[in-house]
């Protein structure tokens, strides 16, 4: 595959850069961009990770619970922040501390579930894990990621 | 100045073992553990009519959403021991809950009503909630599978009274270990001592969760087995759990692993002198009767001592200050 990748660049709004492969397809389903033009490129090749994802969303740049949304899916992603076509902010996602109303929680008699408030969680890294503020329920990476909200 | 000083170290002493619910063990550090432990002490031994003052005029609101005999009894008599009066109700379908009342609706009123709010809940997480909204403070006596606080605070008192301390004490847990709410907190409040042992005895189908273990092995010595024999002569206290029947595909399979974890006279004879026995309650089968009176049989009064610990988190709930609620 040829390294130059074939995207066009944009001149405000967000790059994410450095997914790991896969992840793109799984930020697409989790944050809302119906409305903004977004330009994928899955298992592009990257000198640093062999492969990995890269997404740039036109006109739209990202929140706090997004970013950290996109920090649970994708680890160690690049976040570039780009106005009049320049980057003005590079910042490389690391886990969140905490999280709140991005996921749910798993287990189904947790308070959350019952009575639909927003869930919280800490989450501690390396093995990355999300306990519930509520009932306490500790979850793994793969269904911090299957409980995602994609509303 | 130096009563000024003194005073403020004390201030920043109470501050560090301050508490507003009581809802997991977890937030519980071994100052607070300790400052309710010697709390329940004080209570055990002070004069009934003395005791009767502490929370005179106040009301203790008793919600109890899910059936329980034993703890709703022993808080409403630690509650009526200390002079409070008590609202509430032990069965939910009585209540606007089974007409679609939300919880925090139900606290929002009772808020008004009580000073304190014992609640238990099938729900998980319900305490925590309550407790975020209530203007209030919360004690939780037990949310579905996860958490019953005063449980393990009367465990800790009942190891404390009986052994004068819990540093070094050399514990085993039996039974389910899997599923028992009341084995995950204490493990996790015996981490909070020094030089704790903690042998783990239980079916490979109902092992310890690998994650309460991995948080707790930094401070607790732990040895895992499946036989209870292997350390009865270490062990100061055997901490018996019940093994629930559902938990298992298959009769056979349950059948099997109840008759390998039934405490007799006979294990305990296996053991030191001061061996002591303890269990939650209600046991089914795996304590024998024959063990009663016995003074290895220490769960009659670890269930009485539900009383003082109770006293002592509601006469300390009394003097928090919470914010307004939500």
């Amino acid at each position: 595959m040829a390294k130059d990748i074939r995207i066009t660049p944009i001149k405000n709004g967000t790059a994410i850069d450095h997914l790991n492969t896969g992840s793109a397809y799984k930020i697409l389903e989790v944050l809302d961009l119906r409305d903004f033009t977004v330009t994928v490129g899955m298992n592009v090749e990257s000198r640093k990770m062999g492969k990995k994802d890269i997404m740039f969303i036109e006109g739209r740049e990202l929140s706090k619970n997004e970013l950290n949304t996109i920090a649970l899916v994708g680890k160690g992603a690049t976040i570039n922040i780009i106005r009049d076509a320049e980057i003005k902010n590079k910042s490389e996602l690391g886990y969140p501390e905490s999280v709140e109303g991005i996921m749910k929680c798993i287990n189904p008699k947790c308070i959350t579930n019952a009575e639909r408030i927003p869930a919280k969680f800490q989450i501690r890294k390396e093995p990355l894990e999300a306990k519930c503020f509520y009932c306490e329920m500790r979850m793994g990476e793969k269904e911090i990621i299957s409980s995602i909200k994609s509303d | 100045m130096k009563g000024s000083l003194k005073s403020a170290e004390k201030q920043n002493a109470r501050k560090n073992t301050d508490f507003t619910d009581v809802i997991s063990i977890l937030d519980f550090t071994r100052p607070m553990i300790e400052r309710v432990l010697g709390r329940a002490q004080q209570l055990e031994n002070m004069p009934r009519p003395q005791k009767a003052k502490i929370l005179e005029n106040k009301v203790v609101a008793s919600l109890f959403f899910e059936p329980s005999t034993r703890t709703r009894l022993s808080f409403e008599t630690a509650a009526q021991n200390l002079g409070a009066r008590i609202i509430g109700f032990s069965d939910a379908n009585v209540t606007s809950t089974s007409k679609g009342e939300t919880l925090s609706d139900t606290i929002h009123i009772i808020e008004n009503y009580a000073d304190i709010i014992v609640m238990r809940h099938f729900i998980e997480g319900a305490a925590k909630r309550a407790a975020e909204i209530s203007k209030v403070p919360i004690v939780n006596a037990g949310d579905g599978a996860n958490q019953h606080p005063t449980q393990t605070m009367l465990d800790l008192y009942t190891i404390r009274k009986e052994f004068g301390k819990i540093d070094g004490i050399k514990i085993a847990l039996a039974g389910d270990l899997k599923y028992g709410r009341t084995v995950h907190s204490l493990m996790y409040a015996l981490s909070q001592f020094d030089n704790v042992t903690v042998y783990l005895i239980s079916p490979e189908s109902l092992a310890m969760p690998r994650h309460i273990i991995e948080e707790t092995r930094k401070k607790l010595k732990i040895f895992e087995t499946a036989n209870i024999e292997k350390y009865i002569k270490e062990c100061d206290v055997l901490y018996a759990t019940r093994i629930q029947k559902e938990r298992f595909p298959d009769e056979v399979e349950y059948q099997k692993v109840r008759n390998a974890y039934v405490i007799t006279p006979q294990i305990v004879a296996k053991g030191k002198p001061s061996l002591r026995i303890m269990h939650p309650l209600p046991r089914v089968n795996e304590l024998s009767q024959a063990l009663d009176g016995t003074p290895a049989a220490l769960y009659f009064k670890q269930a009485a001592n539900g009383i003082p610990v109770r006293e002592a988190l509601l006469s300390m709930l009394a003097d928090a200050k919470k914010g307004t609620g939500g």
